[in-house]
C-alpha cells in the first residue's frame, strides 16, 4: 500500500507486566479507507484503536499516523489529536454543556476560532447529523441515538482526517441503532478515513473496504467484507462469525 | 371474539380529600400506633417546653440595661439588658470606642460584597478585582494610620468584624489552595502527589487548636531576631491551611466521581490538561459537592471562635471579655451567649439556604 495514513509496524503493548494485550500488530490503513475491526470481547479491539489517538501508549514497535510517529511528546500527541476524531460507546458528551457548547468547545479553545464562526460551523455539523433543532438542549435531555449523533458531530467539528468509532451502537436500543448507522454510512461516502470497531455486520458489508478480525491481541485475518463473510480464512473467524450471525 | 373498540376516558381531577387538613394529620401524624405515640410524646414535650421558654425569653424578660430589674427577674425572666448594656463591646471588642464607626462601615462593606458575590450576574472577572479593592478598604479603615485615621493595632480588632474577616479571608484563600491540593493528589507526578497527601494527612491529624497554638506561639520562636509577623496574619495562615486540607478532600471526592470517559473525550478533542480540568472536570466536580463545600464553609465560620485562645477577641472572645470583666453582669452571661448564638445562626443558616439555591441552579442546568 502506498502512503498509508495509519501504519502499525510490529506494535506490542502490555497492561502491567504480564498481560500482553497487543501482539506484533501490523496494520496499514490507506487514505480514505474504511476499516471495520471485529473480534471476541477482550481481544484488544478498543486498545488497538485507542493507540491511534494515544489514549493508550504502545511499548514496542512503530505507529505512524498521517506522517507523524507516535511518541511520548506533548507536541506529537496534540498534532495527532487534531487529525483524529473519536466516538465512544458511552457517547461521553459533557452533561454540563449544551449540545452546541459541546460542539464549539474544542474549536474555540483549541483552534482559537471566534465564537460566532465556531457556532456556525457547529450548526452545519448538527444539520449533517440531522439534529440541529436540539442545539440548545442539554445532552441528558436527548435519546441515546440523538446523543451519539451529537458525539459524531462533535468529533467532526475538528475536521479530522481520521474518525475512530469504538462500538458506537452497542449502548443503544435497537430502534436507535439505524439512525446512527445511517449517519455513519453517509460519512463513509465522503472520503474520510474510518476505523470502526463494531459487530454490525450489515454496516461492514455496506461500507467497509476491509474487515480486520482480532483475537487474543493478534490480527488473525484481514480481508474484504465479501470474502470475510463468505469464505473466512481461519477456524477462529468461522467460529466468531457463527456466533454473531447466529448459525 | 369481537374486536374491543377504544373507549376514551375523560380526564378527572385528582381526589382532593387526601389533601385536606384532617386527612393529612391522620396520614402523617397518626398513621399507626407508633406514629401516633411519637406524635403525642413529642407534642407533649413541645407543649411543656415552648410556653416556658417563651415566657422566660419574652414575656417576663427585662429588656432595659437595668441591673436591679434584671436581678429581680432572675430565674423567672431573661435579662436581655446585658446585651443592651454590653452591645458595643460584644460587637466590636476592644476596638477604640470613639472609632467604632470604622469597623461598622468596613464590615457593612464586606457583607455587601459577600452578598453581591452570591448573585450569578455578577460572576465576572472584575468581581475579583472588586474583592481586592474591598479588602484593601477594609484594612485601611480598620488599621488606619493614613488619611487622618488614627492607627489601631490588630490586637485591638475584635468582635463581629474580626469573625467575619477571619472567616471570609480563610475561605477565600483556602479555596484555591484546596483546588490545587485536590488536583495534586491525582497528579501523574509522584512528588506532587506525595506532597499533597502528606499535607492533607498532617493537617487532618491535628486539631485546629494546636494549629492555632503553633501559629501564634511556636512559629515566632523560629523566626530570625527582630522579624515579627502580626499575630492576626499568623492565625489567618493557620486557619487557611487547616480549612484548605478539609476542603481539598471534599473537592477530591467530587473529582473522583467524574467518569474517566469525560476526560478521555476531552483529551481526544485536543484540550490540554488545564483546559480539561477547567472546562470539564471542575465544573462538574464542584457542582456535585456544593453541599459539602458549604458545609465546610459553615465549619470554618464557627471555628473562628477558637481564636480567642490565642488572645484574639472574635465575637465569642469579645463576649467573654465584656462580661467577665464586669462582676455585676456576670450572672447574665447565658443571655449574652444566646445573643451571639443567634448571630452565628443567622450567618450559618443563610449559607445553608444559599447552598440549596445553588444546588437548584446546578440541577437546572443539568436538565434533570
Ligand atoms: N487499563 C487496563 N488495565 C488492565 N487491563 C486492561 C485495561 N484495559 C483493558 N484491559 C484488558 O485488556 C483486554 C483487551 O481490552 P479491550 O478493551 O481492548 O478489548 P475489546 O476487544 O475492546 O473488548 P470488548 O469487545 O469487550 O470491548 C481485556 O482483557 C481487558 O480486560
Ligand atoms: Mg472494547
Amino acid at each position: 500500500m502506498s502512503d498509508p495514513i495509519i501504519s502499525f509496524d510490529k506494535v506490542n503493548k502490555w497492561y502491567g507486566n504480564n498481560f500482553h494485550v497487543l501482539r506484533d500488530i501490523d496494520l496499514q490503513v490507506g487514505r480514505g479507507e474504511r476499516i471495520v475491526v471485529c473480534g471476541p470481547s477482550g481481544s484488544g479491539k478498543s486498545t488497538l484503536i485507542r493507540c491511534i489517538n494515544r489514549l493508550e501508549e504502545h511499548q514496542q514497535g512503530r505507529l505512524i499516523v498521517d506522517g507523524v510517529e507516535m511518541a511520548d511528546d506533548v507536541k506529537v500527541v496534540d498534532a495527532v489529536r487534531k487529525k483524529v476524531g473519536m466516538v465512544f460507546q458511552q457517547f461521553n458528551l459533557f452533561p454540563h454543556l449544551t449540545v452546541l457548547e459541546n460542539l464549539t468547545l474544542s474549536p474555540i479553545w483549541v483552534n482559537k476560532m471566534p465564537k460566532k464562526e465556531a457556532q456556525e460551523k457547529a450548526m452545519q455539523q448538527l444539520e449533517r447529523v440531522r439534529i440541529a433543532e436540539q442545539a440548545h438542549k442539554y445532552p441528558l435531555q436527548l435519546s441515546g441515538g440523538q446523543q451519539q449523533r451529537v458525539a459524531i458531530a462533535r468529533a467532526l467539528c475538528l475536521t479530522p482526517k481520521i474518525m475512530l468509532f469504538d462500538e458506537p451502537t452497542s449502548a443503544l436500543d435497537p430502534e436507535m441503532i439505524k439512525e446512527v448507522l445511517d449517519v455513519m454510512i453517509e460519512l463513509a461516502g465522503q472520503g474520510i478515513t474510518m476505523v470502526c470497531v463494531t459487530h454490525e455486520m450489515g454496516f461492514a458489508k455496506a461500507v467497509a473496504d476491509s474487515v480486520v478480525f482480532m483475537d487474543e491481541g493478534q490480527i488473525v485475518e484481514r480481508s474484504n467484507p465479501h470474502d470475510f463473510f463468505n469464505t473466512p480464512q481461519t477456524e477462529r473467524s468461522r467460529d466468531f462469525l457463527a456466533k454473531i450471525l447466529g448459525h | 371474539m369481537s374486536a374491543t373498540s377504544f373507549q376514551p376516558i375523560a380526564a378527572r381531577p385528582a381526589p382532593t380529600d387526601s389533601r385536606s387538613l384532617p386527612a393529612w394529620l391522620r396520614r402523617n401524624l397518626f398513621g399507626d400506633w407508633k406514629t401516633a405515640g411519637s406524635t403525642i410524646v413529642l407534642g407533649a414535650l413541645l407543649l411543656w417546653f415552648v410556653p416556658q421558654f417563651l415566657n422566660w425569653s419574652l414575656l417576663q424578660a427585662v429588656w432595659a440595661p437595668d441591673l436591679k430589674a434584671c436581678r429581680a427577674a432572675e430565674g423567672v425572666g431573661a435579662c436581655w439588658g446585658v446585651v443592651a448594656e454590653k452591645f458595643r463591646l460584644i460587637i466590636f471588642g476592644r476596638y477604640p470606642f470613639g472609632e467604632q464607626w470604622r469597623p461598622l462601615v468596613a464590615t457593612a462593606l464586606m457583607l455587601a460584597m459577600l452578598v453581591a458575590s452570591c448573585t450569578r450576574p455578577l460572576w465576572k472577572p472584575w468581581l475579583a478585582v472588586l474583592w481586592v479593592v474591598v479588602l484593601a478598604v477594609f484594612f485601611v479603615l480598620m488599621y488606619g494610620n493614613t488619611l487622618g485615621l488614627t492607627k489601631v493595632e490588630t490586637d485591638r480588632w475584635g468582635g463581629l468584624p474580626l469573625t467575619i474577616l477571619l472567616a471570609t479571608l480563610s475561605i477565600l484563600m483556602a479555596f484555591p489552595i484546596a483546588l490545587a491540593v485536590a488536583l495534586g493528589r491525582r497528579s501523574d507526578l509522584p512528588a506532587i502527589r506525595v506532597f499533597c497527601t502528606l499535607y492533607v494527612e498532617l493537617i487532618r491529624g491535628v486539631p485546629l487548636i494546636s494549629v492555632l497554638f503553633m501559629a501564634s506561639f511556636m512559629f515566632p520562636l523560629f523566626m530570625p531576631q527582630g522579624l515579627t509577623i502580626d499575630v492576626l496574619i499568623r492565625v489567618l495562615v493557620g486557619m487557611t491551611l487547616f480549612a484548605a486540607a478539609y476542603l481539598a478532600e471534599v473537592i477530591r471526592g467530587g473529582l473522583q466521581a467524574i467518569p474517566k470517559g469525560q476526560i478521555e473525550a476531552a483529551a481526544t478533542l485536543g484540550l490540554s490538561y488545564w483546559q480539561i480540568q477547567r472546562k470539564i472536570v471542575l465544573p462538574q466536580a464542584l457542582a456535585m459537592v456544593v453541599p459539602s463545600i458549604v458545609n465546610s464553609f459553615i465549619s470554618i465560620f464557627k471555628d473562628t471562635s477558637l481564636v480567642s485562645i490565642v488572645s484574639l477577641y472574635d465575637l465569642t472572645g469579645a463576649l467573654d471579655m465584656a462580661i467577665n470583666a464586669d462582676a455585676n453582669w456576670k450572672p447574665f452571661k447565658l443571655q449574652g451567649y444566646l445573643f451571639i448564638a443567634l448571630i452565628y445562626f443567622i450567618f450559618c443558616f443563610s449559607m445553608s439556604r444559599y447552598s440549596q439555591w445553588v444546588e437548584k441552579q446546578v440541577n437546572k442546568s443539568k436538565g434533570r
